[in-house]
């Protein structure tokens, strides 16, 4: 069970009263990945919130090493983090603040070590006690996915990751990526980009609306 | 899971602190609602001192309102309500952890002006400690009941108000018993009792129905 | 969608047959109730004629407060079981127990006009029924809040649950504070003693209430689900249903089955 794979069962996701996507299935192993694309109102980003618990499924089940994800939700959302497409900061603390406050609510005691190499994972232990306030767009996205570091947990969940991000550090999400599903972990993310990741496999989502 | 409770505490309260103004606008409001009152009914000593318990009561009760629908509000907005449900923390103790901050920032700074303005609506000193203890006991149920309702409120049209209608009727109880309770020093011992039990069925059932709140408000 | 104890087109068809029969007994109920209520009953050698009143304020202050509770455990049936349709009846009803609260406020108010001499009087039970409009505005303003409606019956469901828990603490407290501060000499709403001849047309006229209570639901709770199905018609138009989904990449990997298969 030290691998356990996620395994998406015919799911179908409805927004107020508009059924977004059904009839979706997937199964994503350790080192799989999942690009989600399509145009805006597919689903991408409720897909992703679904896969995170954090919407429930019109239909269909999510099974985490093969029992439902429900049946031990405190687990399961144990073993994943999420980057929606918001950054979550709160402009009057300072990004060591930020992650030391996410290190916290994921249950680590010395979140010390752990801190510092999630800012020098994207380059930002020179801003660390700056406040939030201060930061460009890019670098508040840098901070937002410097939580994936403070924890660790074998399932990403990204919304747009790539999106203000210079090359540079898109290299260091790539490199980061490529670096987490090594050891085996598994990434579903998504992007409206025409944008390759090495090994990903694809989900087209389409228009939901009638358009 | 209790590290990651009181790491939230430590989170609001820092950000309170950092913010600053907000604590001070809710004191500001509540000296400024006590004050009006002599403007309207008079300033005759004797009736102030008779209803002056109960202004200090109701304007303590709209200065907790004040604060309220910031609770979850910028979380919610920012994104941040999705890192804290997929926290280890549940969402009750999210939501205790809450109502406990919004306390320490709003009803204990109430309680510890509270003295000052009972002098200014001519509460005899005698009565003045039963009103602190009053609200020292009463104010978490206003902090507790409040959170359940900014919970509820997360992402309407118009939170503010709409946040004041769902509150205000759930604060009757703790308003009676309050006011009550420093109302008369003969007899405020059952109202103490009665306010306490108020605050901790408050403690015990509020933070479930905020966590319900909450995951719709998620969805 | 699996677990539906009654789904909402057998609801239609059922209330459709229900409704004549509903409200024409309510009608026949009402109309009883009310003749006995004015011409049958001897005036009270009290109250005069003022205690006529009676005959719609007490019905309607029951009403008021089982409708409140019918509210909630319609709520916490769509909370727990998410079943569509107690969501509909709880938010059908809310506006018709808001209606008879408001007839029993001030049904309450023209009988203390003589009885009292003024047209409000901080009696205890007035009081908390008063406390009980509030819930019942805040419930129906909640519901109304949002742009996604089902949003707003699901946090409106948790509020009438949260408030069906306050009722009584409400109520106490309410006693409380009154027996503290008014004096005992007032003339207190409700009779003390009975009579038969007071009784028959009481319940006559709080079981027509309750049959009137009942066909206003259904009524509401038809409009509501048209007004559902017309927004789900805009929704799932024929060019919505054909909404295409397509695999990419490895697809011995990624398994898609039924592209659309529509609302079910």
């Amino acid at each position: 069970m030290s691998e356990p794979e996620l395994l998406a069962e015919n799911l179908a996701c409805r927004r107020g009263e508009r059924l977004v996507f059904s009839g979706l299935s997937f199964r994503l192993e350790a080192g799989g990945a999942l690009l989600v694309r399509g145009p805006n109102g597919s689903g991408k980003s409720s897909l992703l919130r679904l896969v995170a618990t954090l919407i429930p499924a019109a239909d269909g089940r999510l099974l985490w090493g093969g029992v439902p994800v429900e049946s031990d939700l405190s687990r399961y959302r144990q073993s994943l983090h999420y980057v929606g497409h918001q950054d979550a900061l709160k402009a009057a603390l300072s990004p060591r603040e930020t992650l030391a406050l996410a290190a916290s609510l994921r249950g680590v005691r010395q979140p010390g070590a752990a801190l510092e190499r999630a800012l020098e994972a994207f380059a930002l232990d020179a801003v660390a006690d700056w406040p939030n306030r201060w930061l460009s767009a890019g670098q508040r996205r840098r901070l937002a996915l410097c939580r994936l570091f403070v924890a660790p947990a074998p399932l990403w969940l990204l919304d747009e990751p790539f999106s203000s991000l210079d090359p540079d550090n898109q290299r260091r999400l790539e490199n980061a990526l490529e670096a987490h599903r090594e050891e085996g972990g598994r990434v579903i993310l998504t992007t409206h980009l025409e944008r390759a990741v090495a090994g990903a496999r694809g989900i087209e989502l389409g228009s939901g609306a009638a358009e | 899971m209790r590290g990651a409770f009181l790491g939230l505490v430590r989170h609001e309260l820092r950000l309170a602190l950092r913010q600053g103004s907000d604590t001070g606008i809710v004191l500001g409001f509540f000296v400024l609602a006590v004050v009006l009152f002599p403007f309207g009914v008079g300033p005759e000593p004797a009736l102030l001192s008779r209803i002056g318990a109960g202004i200090i009561w109701v304007a303590a009760l709209l200065a907790a309102l004040l604060s309220l629908d910031r609770l979850y509000a910028s979380d919610f907005e920012d994104g941040g309500l999705d890192l804290l449900a997929l926290s280890g923390l549940p969402l009750e103790l999210v939501a205790l952890a809450k109502g406990a901050s919004h306390w320490l920032t709003t009803g204990l700074p109430l309680t510890i002006l509270s003295p000052l303005l009972a002098l200014l609506v001519d509460i005899e000193p005698g009565r003045i400690p039963l009103l602190v203890l009053s609200l020292l006991v009463g104010t978490p149920a206003l902090s507790l009941i409040g959170s359940l309702a900014a919970a509820l409120v997360l992402g309407a049209r118009r939170q503010g108000v709409l946040l004041s209608l769902l509150v205000l009727p759930l604060y009757v109880p703790p308003l009676v018993f309050g006011a009550a309770a420093s109302g008369t020093v003969a007899g405020a011992r059952s109202d103490l009792l009665l306010l306490g039990a108020l605050s901790l069925g408050a403690f015990a059932l509020a933070p479930w129905a905020a966590a319900a709140g909450l995951r719709q408000a998620l969805q | 969608m699996i677990r539906r104890f009654l789904i909402p087109s057998q609801f239609l068809g059922l209330s459709a047959k229900l409704l004549p029969w509903l409200s024409s007994f309510a009608a026949l109920l009402i109309a009883i109730g009310l003749y006995l209520a004015l011409f049958v009953v001897p005036p009270d050698y009290q109250q005069g004629d003022t205690v006529r009143i009676m005959y719609v304020h007490v019905p309607s202050a029951w009403m008021a407060l089982n409708v409140y509770l019918f509210l909630a455990v319609a709520s916490a049936v769509s909370l727990v079981w998410r079943q569509p349709l107690a969501d509909i009846a709880a938010q059908a009803a809310a506006p018709i127990g808001a209606a008879f609260t408001f007839v029993c406020l001030v049904s309450g108010s023209l009988w203390g006009r003589p009885m009292w001499g003024t047209w409000w009087v901080w009696d205890a039970r007035l009081t908390s029924v008063l406390v009980l409009f509030f819930l019942y505005l805040g419930y129906i303003a909640l519901v109304d809040a949002f742009d996604d409606p089902s949003r707003g019956a699901r946090a409106a469901s948790v509020l009438a649950v949260v408030g069906v828990i306050n009722l009584p603490i409400i109520k106490f407290s309410v006693d409380w504070w009154n027996t503290l501060h008014q004096p005992a000499s007032v003339l207190r709403l409700g009779a003390p003693t009975i009579y038969l001849s007071m009784l028959i047309p009481l319940l006559v006229m709080a079981v027509g209430f309750t049959l009137l209570f009942a066909a206003l639901l259904l009524l509401r709770m038809r409009t509501l689900l048209f007004e559902r199905r017309a927004r789900a018609l805009r929704l799932h138009s024929p060019a919505a249903a054909a909404a295409r989904r397509e695999l990419v990449g490895a697809p011995s990997e990624v398994l898609l089955r039924g592209a659309s298969k529509g609302d079910r």
